[in-house]
């Protein structure tokens, strides 16, 4: 990966130069405008708003619409604000995201280092499962939460994420695992090591890379999750992108814009904090499903 | 004797181990991806209303589905955006990883720049760019008042073009992604080719059209890939940025579905809808999946 921080041999001149960093100075602020109009107008009051003037800074700077999107907005009947659904969402996220990784790096762990008749065609099938249209699964999965006492539920929401989810998982730790020595594996098994043993100490200890990986591409898509929130939960366990959802569409009183993009912000700021943090990763993951690894 | 016996227990034990690991993911999988798709399937060949029930009406659903204007538009719908989508993505993406290839300063600034809208929820950036888009508060008012009187902006308004505002909110979230991953392929090219080829004289843009982009297949047919599948998934952005409408006028398959399914208590059609959103994945997926597979082994 030395060839990744330096560009191309090809050569250009003054005028091209000039161009290009032009257009990508535009693309930048084109990337920006929508964060930007949502930061600069979630903390106007909403009179500077209905006058128009999306872009200009405020003349009075408030906190007053996030103290509002987070306690006080009217979301379903009672006026709680998103806290409460920023807490379902984390209660759904945190368990979802913490078993499809382990399932992820055990099943790649299995398909890598264990192999057997097969076993191509099983992950071939787990593969596919990610890609499926989940409109498909609706119907059913909706009649099996309500068989199991689950609809409505954070935890019903945490089962779905958890099946959805394990395919990518796998796909990583596979992948990752795949380059990593047999020979070690069949070393440690002919000094009399266990399945769980070679795992626990020798593929574990070097799976942080790719567990990284897995966990921010869970936690960004579980979070970001709207279809199943809202077919499954759409009452107070709802997740905070339904939550949101109902904030911004809900037809009743005055459009409160300032809030409406505080709350926005609010939604977004798990992931893209999980992004500041490990964006490097983040990028690598989504190669990692996407470009052949 | 006792002895081996056990240590031949302990090593068949230690075979089955590995399966038993895997059992319940597959098991899942099973259940809850390749059943699911069998009732639906079946579901979708019933009278099916409010709930499912099971009188087989044969292939009725799906005669009455390519009836409808709806799906028509939805799928009419689709064409549009999923075309425009993946060739602006593609285009933009590719564009600006050749851009930033060139040993741009600040290469480090902007790439999290580019790529941080796909972080998002499309619920968030719906709700932006609805209110960006809005004539009466966002781009035309603001227009308007920097002195631009005559600027007309009314697009997501107007039936005939609300489309290209979808197109645009999802080409914003996603094009970034596609650039990293052009750029993922551009850093792999040898860069000892290209020295030799600009030694022969040959000028940048016969570099880039005979030497680079032809290098780049496997990164097209991925972008392609993702994007088709991310376009046929599209529903989020539709019900934070126009909740289908002006009138029908940003229907997809994947609203239809849910529409006709949990509101209109029409769910033998909604599952015919869902069959025929799987099969177009399926046709896509398939092949590329069973490529990689087998290259891999």
């Amino acid at each position: 990966m030395a060839a990744a921080t330096q560009g191309t041999a090809i050569r250009t001149g003054r005028v091209a130069r000039t161009f290009i960093y032009l257009v990508l100075l535009l693309f930048a602020l084109f990337y920006m405008l929508p964060l930007y109009v949502m930061l600069v107008n979630s903390v106007k009051p909403l009179s500077e708003i209905t006058g128009g003037g999306m872009m200009n800074l405020p003349e009075i700077w408030t906190v007053e619409p996030w103290r509002k999107a987070w306690s006080e907005a009217q979301i379903g009947v009672q006026p709680t604000g998103l806290k409460p659904y920023f807490w379902n969402s984390i209660k759904m996220v945190v368990p979802a995201v913490a078993m499809s990784t382990i399932l992820g790096a055990l099943n790649g762990y299995v398909l890598t280092k264990w192999r057997f008749r097969g076993d191509t065609i099983l992950f071939g099938l787990m593969l596919f499962a990610c890609f499926i249209p989940f409109q498909i699964v609706l119907i059913p999965m909706a009649r099996v939460l309500g068989v199991l006492g689950l609809a409505g539920s954070t935890w019903g929401l945490v089962l779905v994420h958890l099946v959805y989810g394990i395919g990518f998982t796998t796909l990583y730790f596979r992948n990752y695992y795949a380059a990593f020595p047999t020979e070690l594996v069949r070393a440690a098994q002919i000094d009399g090591a266990g399945f769980f043993q070679i795992f626990w100490r020798i593929l574990l200890p070097s799976s942080g890379p790719i567990a990284v990986v897995s966990i921010i591409w869970q936690f960004t898509n579980i979070w970001n999750d709207f279809l199943f929130g809202a077919s499954f939960a759409a009452g107070n366990g709802a997740p905070m992108t339904v939550a949101l959802n109902n904030l911004v569409q809900s037809s009743t009183g005055v459009k409160e814009y300032n809030v409406h993009f505080a709350g926005a912000i609010l939604a977004a700021t798990p992931t893209l904090l999980v992004y500041i943090v490990a964006g490097r990763y983040f990028v690598r993951g989504l190669m990692a499903g996407s470009v052949k690894g | 004797m006792a002895a081996r016996a056990e240590a031949d227990l302990r090593t068949r034990l230690q075979n089955w181990i590995p399966k038993l690991v895997l059992s319940p993911s597959l098991a899942m999988i099973f259940v809850f991806v390749y059943g699911f798709i069998l009732f639906t399937l079946y579901l979708s060949f019933t009278d099916s209303r409010m709930l499912p029930s099971f009188g087989w009406v044969g292939l009725e659903n799906y005669s009455k589905l390519w009836r409808l204007s709806h799906w028509e538009i939805s799928l009419t719908n689709m064409g549009i955006f999923a075309g425009l989508y993946i060739v602006v993505c593609t285009v933009i993406g590719l564009m600006l990883a050749i851009f930033l290839d060139q040993k741009i300063r600040g290469e480090g600034v902007l790439r999290p720049l580019y790529l941080y809208p796909m972080a998002l929820s499309f619920i968030v950036t719906g709700t932006a760019w609805k209110w960006f888009l809005d004539p009466g508060i966002g781009l035309e008012n603001t227009m308007h008042l920097w002195g631009w009187e005559s600027f007309s902006f009314n697009w997501i308004k107007d039936r005939n073009y609300a489309i290209y505002c979808l197109v645009l909110a999802a080409v914003w979230q996603t094009s970034g992604f596609v650039m990293a991953m052009f750029l993922a392929g551009l850093r792999g090219i040898d860069n000892e080719i290209l020295k030799a080829a600009q030694m022969d004289g040959a000028s940048n843009w016969n570099l880039y059209r005979r030497i680079i982009i032809p290098q780049l297949r496997p990164a097209f047919l991925s972008a392609f890939v993702i994007l088709a599948h991310l376009a046929i998934k599209t529903f989020d952005l539709v019900i934070a940025l126009t909740g289908g409408g002006p009138g029908r006028a940003t229907e997809l398959p994947a609203t239809f579905m849910y529409s006709y399914t949990f509101t209109r208590n029409q769910m033998g059609i909604g599952a015919a809808s869902a069959v025929i959103m799987l099969m177009t994945i399926a046709a896509i997926m398939i092949p590329y999946l069973y490529a990689e597979l087998r290259e891999r082994k």
